[in-house]
């Protein structure tokens, strides 16, 4: 069997979109078994830009990288089975449903919309994060919301080690366990956890539960139907390493 | 960045030649450079020898075609010097070879001997063990080495993309535990610690053949077995042994071993079923060989796992 796939799309420059996909009542369903990532992502982008689609499936995605990625419109999408690294990231707008697991770096960096993962997830999901919510059903990797700048982070099962690690802003509530180092060296935001806690990171200390969080963990979690583990502690920044005005008289100046 | 794969039966055997074909070619965007493969065959009386001669991207002078003759020739005179029955030789390329035969004394004295031919490298050696590593992608490596069919039990395999030493056999994937037989090691990582651990088990008088960090953890597993540790104990002092940041799939004659840093900081994929388990840096990879729908999880940090066949 000869593989025909090419993550890198190097093969394949001047790819256009299949125009396989079936339209009916405003619905557009398409098979990505036999396409490559430029072609399932040159479709979606004729189906939703062109067509103006607002719901799209895709069948067999099969693993493969790099999939919807940059979209930048509301819509919804239905992708169903499994992605491999990078799926969804850069996004903006689109509600996205995903019925199997994603590999590194789902999500990164989107600014807007849902992506619902009902299985699990590896490291970096949600990476840079600047808004809109991403649902783990399952357990996380290593190192989620690294560097997340907004937006909510929810993971039903287990996170690894170094979870919110450099957080910046934004929420992320893990009903299970988490690993080493959690919220290593985060800026602001929160962290709720419902598990056990392997140790924290530098400057994370638990805070006290206000009724605003209870309110947001129960609106959360009903949203999308997770049953909560119970109690929840909640992890902020400690702030010792908050150096911000201590800059030099001289620099200060010119800043100023 | 490096692709690693590996796949272990556990009901009997498969054609682990093309799986770990269509594995690592799934996974050529990891590494161009070289790729290579540990096959797990139904174990023999014989022992089985994969050697090199030359390497092939060495310039090829007037001489060449020769004096591998010569030392082809060389190398089955010295295996009947020291008491080995060569049973077959046969030639896959030019310059490497896999030579079976009938040997009942110490691995090492074998091994050092043929390695003391000039340009020659033992690439494997064992009862069950062949590892065949060559330059470009797996499916041209499999096709030129004739790997479709091959039948058996476990497999690794590694597409690489060099960072630490040269591009030639060398300094491709997998490792050998020379001179512990059918024992092999593919790593997907850096290690920082590696002067320290080679000059050291150099002290205890094991040879390297590259300047390749990963060819030490091979061997670093295989000695601390052979001091009675079992395989699973040697690989979990590794995760403090061993710095940097790395995931390896480790193959013993009856097992398949997979470690992870504890950064987690290189991915790995797992699939476990009652036929088989499989496990790659991608899940692409796992599915070339699985036709159905899968679930599939990803190790943590510091996981240590072992399965046997």
């Amino acid at each position: 069997m000869k593989i025909r796939y090419d993550a890198r799309g190097l093969a394949e420059p001047d790819a256009r979109p299949p125009k396989i996909a079936t339209i009916e009542a405003g619905r557009a369903v398409f098979d990505a078994d036999q396409l490559t990532t430029r072609q399932i992502n040159l479709e979606l982008r004729r189906l939703v830009y062109d067509e103006g689609i607002e719901d799209v499936t895709i069948l067999n995605p099969g693993a493969k990288h790099s999939i919807a990625v940059g979209i930048l419109a509301r819509c919804k999408m239905s992708i169903q089975g499994s992605l491999g690294y990078f799926g969804c990231g850069l996004i903006d707008g689109p509600e996205i449903h995903i019925t199997g697991r994603v590999g590194w770096s789902a999500a990164e960096n989107m600014m807007s919309g849902v992506v619902l993962i009902d299985k699990n997830a590896g490291s970096l999901t949600g990476a840079a994060l600047r808004g809109g919510d991403v649902v783990v059903r399952g357990d996380v990797g290593a190192r989620s919301g690294i560097d997340q700048k907004g937006g909510t982070i929810l993971v039903g099962g287990n996170a690894g080690m170094m979870t919110g690690f450099m957080l910046q802003r934004g929420r992320q509530i893990i009903c299970g366990n988490v690993g080493g180092g959690l919220g290593d060296s985060m800026y602001d935001g929160a962290i709720y956890v419902g598990g056990k806690i392997t140790s924290l990171g530098v400057d994370c200390v638990e805070a006290e539960l206000t009724p605003a969080d209870d309110e947001f963990l129960a609106r959360k979690l009903g949203i999308y139907g997770i049953e909560p583990p119970g109690a929840f502690r909640k992890f902020v920044c400690g702030r010792k390493l908050w150096n911000y005005d201590n800059l030099e008289p001289a620099e200060r100046k010119l800043v100023l | 960045m490096c692709g690693i794969a590996g796949i272990i039966h556990r009901d009997g055997t498969g054609d682990i030649g093309s799986e770990m074909t269509r594995m690592l070619q799934s996974m050529k965007h990891r590494g161009p450079d070289s790729s290579g493969f540990a096959l797990y065959g139904p174990p023999g009386e014989l022992l089985v020898m994969r050697i090199k001669l030359a390497d092939p991207n060495e310039k090829r002078d007037f001489g060449w075609a020769e004096r591998l003759e010569r030392h082809r020739d060389e190398v089955e005179h010295r295996l009947a010097k020291i008491g080995a029955m060569v049973d077959m030789i046969r030639s896959d390329q030019e310059y490497a070879y896999r030579v079976t035969f009938r040997y009942s004394g110490e691995l090492k004295p074998l091994a050092d001997y043929i390695e003391d031919v000039p340009g020659c490298e033992v690439l494997s050696l064992g009862h069950s063990l062949e590892i065949i590593k060559d330059l470009s992608d797996a499916e041209s490596v499999s096709q030129r080495y004739r790997l479709g069919g091959f039948t058996g039990t476990h497999a690794i395999g590694h597409v690489r993309m060099a960072t630490e030493s040269d591009v030639d056999i060398s300094g491709a994937h997998p490792y050998w535990a020379y001179p512990f037989s059918d024992i092999a090691v593919v790593h997907n990582g850096q290690l920082t610690n590696y002067h320290m651990w080679r000059r050291r088990l150099e002290r205890m008088g094991h040879r390297f053949q590259s300047e390749c960090d990963s060819e030490i953890i091979a061997v670093y597993l295989a000695q601390k077995m052979d001091d009675g540790l079992s395989l699973e104990t040697a690989m979990k002092q590794s995760l403090d042994e061993l710095d940097g940041v790395f995931t390896y799939l480790v193959v013993t004659a009856d097992s398949l071993g997979v470690a992870k840093d504890e950064m987690a900081a290189k991915p790995l994929v797992l699939y476990e079923s009652g036929e088989l388990v499989a496990l790659a840096s991608e899940e692409v990879a796992i599915r070339a060989v699985i036709g159905h729908e899968i679930d599939t999880h990803d190790p943590y940090e510091r996981e240590v796992l072992v399965w046997n066949r």
